[in-house]
């Protein structure tokens, strides 16, 4: 005999069966709700990916690789993620090998979706067979490795030093209830299934308490409370679900799919910036990367807390913590979720109204075409270096030493590239900067553009149309020369870090070539965080309000974790990471292009 | 008009009294370091947008405070940042730049 409840039914399901249709209810409704809000080409392009087996097959690969397994935060960090995957993984597997196990023993019973959740309390004996009594191992297996997850999860929630967890985030109250339906679902379905164990079977976790307490107290065994508790329990958590940040849950099984399908942050609020934001599972890991958060005040403007006041719909708050950011990337890179934080502070300073917006249509560039044109090359240096003229002297004595015929094109004054503007969120500025910039250069006649700045570098690689010309960061091209013998590197005995520039890094993945320059030209040691968990130098000119007194912290935290190895001096790619690490730099700062120079010989 | 050969310069006397300071000191109490500027000028030398417009922080923060316009010195400002690089006094001018933009009223103004 193994159905044991004629009917299939007991009230204590009522609770779990309630919460269920009220959380698959939200679910449905909020992702129509995001459907209606993505543009038509989007939505279009959305449901072809889905269709898309090659896009298909990567959805499940990312869903379970990242929601299941958490793939990345194993690679961050090995306790977090045996925390998250334990409870996420083992809760997925008690809820495939319920299924299976009605599916097996009782499948008259399948169409009833509480069955496989309290299947212990509805069968009797069911592991008399191999089978079964393989399948209640593997249940008590999953279950025990759920409960070490929230063995864990309660030890970080009171010791997150413990976790390498300098600092993460305060609970909202909603946010408590649901964390402590969560810790009491799992103790309490152990101690049900225990109590039931004598009748249905157990495996090594339940069936040795079952037999002690069978000893002690016959048959009066307080079955029901259990049962009752563990199903309210599961409906208090499933009930909160969509307002707290449990909602990472369903929301990041839609992010990965949205991503997947190409879909870009079009809209501030809606559309994918609100999924984004809704995947956020308040974890914390971005306080700790980000550059701001050395002084105490700003940690309140990390991108954990930019996604809770964006549900929150907190509107001041939103615009402190959107202006205040360096924009520098590296909470997007930690992130396990991958939420853009960048991308959606720029979205939100997109939508400020300006009294007076910026025209330059009244400036005449016919001058700069015609003093860009008549040679392959075209340098441009950009506003910072225009501060540093250091970077841009070495660049012209290079030019000269390895025989390159290039023309200056912002020697006397010139355009922005448009980089400041767009992070400003001022997009159609920044459109009319572009398209005069581009034709300058598109008259210019030009195969090769050489930037000094990253900033620019960026700009140019990802809003500039120019085709047939190669964009290259001065690291790249310097690179190249010295590959192909144009250039002559000695070695020097300086020993040298390099700073990785965020828009360089991080921005544009260029990590390598400028390593090798100091690594030729110099001696190389590195920095305590290198290339993508390099910290800001404080300089960004993504931060809108940072004061100076404020980047001073920014920058001296930076400059310590520079020194860890004791260098002699510090190499950067960037003129505005020079002149930010130059104000306060006990060692002397030079850009890679200056080390070039001095340890150059041009081919005779 | 007849041509003399010579003309006269529009006077150049301010009358503090008459002056709108409106929009200046809805400034000041937005961004209240637009009182450190000591008039040095480091921006107005490094300043991208100056042979287009004549943009100069220092002549701005000048000229709100004797009611003058300052949307055309404003107008091709690009926001790169250079002023505020080089401000000995610490102003984040871009910051000042984009307040002053956004409480922009042409109808306030002559
Ligand atoms: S982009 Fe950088 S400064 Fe901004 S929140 Fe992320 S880590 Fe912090
Ligand atoms: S931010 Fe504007 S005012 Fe300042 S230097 Fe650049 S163009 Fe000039
Ligand atoms: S650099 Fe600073 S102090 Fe000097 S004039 Fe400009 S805003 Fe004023």
């Amino acid at each position: 005999m193994i159905d044991r409840i004629a009917s299939g039914f007991h009230p204590f399901v009522i609770p779990f069966v309630f919460g269920m249709v009220f959380v698959i209810g939200w679910c449905i409704l909020a992702l129509v709700r995001i459907l209606f809000q993505l543009t038509h080409q989007d939505r279009l392009a959305f449901f072809k990916s889905l269709v898309n087996p090659k896009t298909a097959l990567r959805n499940i690969k990312d869903i379970f690789a990242n929601c299941l397994l958490h793939v990345k935060l194993w690679k961050r960090n090995k306790l977090l993620g045996y925390m998250h995957s334990s409870i996420a993984f083992g809760w997925f597997m008690l809820i495939v090998l319920g299924h299976l196990e009605v599916f097996i023993y009782v499948p008259h019973r399948i169409n009833l979706f509480y069955y496989p959740i309290f299947f212990n309390y509805f069968v009797s004996e069911a592991d008399a067979t191999i089978g079964g009594s393989l399948l209640f191992f593997l249940m008590d297996f999953f279950l025990l490795m759920v409960l070490s997850g929230i063995v864990l999860a309660m030890v970080k929630r009171f010791r997150s030093m413990l976790f390498g967890m300098r600092r993460t985030t305060r609970p909202a109250f909603l946010d408590r209830i649901g964390l402590w339906a969560l810790w009491m679902i799992f103790p309490l379905r152990w101690i049900a299934e225990t109590f039931t164990a004598h009748i249905s079977g157990g495996s090594f976790l339940t069936a040795p308490m079952s037999h002690l307490l069978v000893r002690v107290l016959g048959d009066n065994i307080p079955v029901m409370p259990f049962w009752w508790a563990y199903s309210i329990a599961l409906c208090v958590f499933i009930c909160v679900l969509p307002f707290t940040r449990y909602r990472h849950i369903p929301a990041e099984m839609l992010l990965i799919p949205r991503r997947n399908a190409g879909l870009k942050i079009r809209n501030a609020r809606k559309g994918l910036a609100k999924v984004e934001v809704f995947s956020c599972p308040n974890c914390g890991v971005c306080i700790d990367a980000c550059p701001m958060s050395v002084k105490k005040a700003n940690i309140k403007d990390c991108t954990v807390y930019l996604n809770r006041q964006i549900r929150r719909g907190n509107e001041k708050r939103i615009e402190q913590i959107s202006d205040k950011c360096l924009l520098c990337g590296k909470c997007e890179a930690v992130c396990q979720v991958g939420v853009q934080g960048p991308t959606i502070r720029v979205a939100q300073r997109s939508i400020r109204k300006y009294g007076l917006s910026q025209d330059y249509s009244n400036i005449d560039i016919q001058p700069l075409v015609d003093a860009a044109k008549g040679s392959k090359v075209v340098y441009f240096a950009g506003c910072m270096t225009k501060l540093t003229p250091r970077i841009s002297t070495a660049m012209e004595s290079l030019f000269k030493k390895a025989g390159v015929e290039y023309v200056w094109m912002d020697r006397d004054g010139g355009l922005c590239c448009g980089r400041p503007m767009l992070t400003a969120g001022r997009l159609e500025q920044a459109g009319q900067m572009i398209a005069m910039n581009e034709r300058i250069i598109k008259e210019s006649g030009a195969g090769t553009l050489v930037l000094s700045c990253p900033i620019c570098y960026k700009m140019f690689k990802e809003h500039y149309n120019l085709p047939g010309v190669k964009i290259v960061h001065h690291t790249e091209y310097l690179e190249e020369l010295v590959r192909s013998g144009v250039l002559k590197l000695e070695k020097g005995d300086t020993f040298y870090v390099y700073h990785d520039p965020c828009e360089l890094g991080r921005g544009s993945g260029i990590y390598e070539a400028p390593r090798k320059l100091v690594g030729q030209a110099a001696m190389i040691v590195d920095a305590g965080h290198t290339r993508e968990e390099r910290s800001c130098g404080g300089g960004s000119l993504g931060s809108l309000t940072l004061s100076f007194a404020q980047r001073e912290a920014i920058t001296k935290a930076s400059l310590a974790d520079l020194g860890v190895n004791h260098p002699d001096a510090i190499a950067t790619a960037c003129p505005l990471c020079l002149a930010t690490f130059s104000r306060y730099s006990s060692r002397p700062v030079r850009d890679i292009a200056e080390i070039v120079d001095i340890q150059s010989n041009g081919s005779e | 008009m007849i041509d003399f050969g010579f003309k006269i310069n529009p006077s150049s006397t301010l009358d503090l009294d008459k002056a709108d300071l409106t929009l200046y000191n809805k400034l000041v109490r937005m961004e209240p370091e637009a009182r450190m500027c000591m008039a040095c000028g480091s921006c107005s030398a490094t300043c991208m947008s100056a042979e287009y417009s004549g943009m100069s922080v220092r002549k701005v923060l000048l000229a709100l405070q004797r009611g003058k316009d300052v949307s055309m010195m404003l107008s091709n400002c690009m926001l790169c940042g250079k002023c505020t690089m080089v401000c000995p006094r610490g102003i984040n001018t871009r910051h000042l730049i984009l307040s002053l933009c956004r409480i922009y009223d042409k109808e306030g103004l002559k």
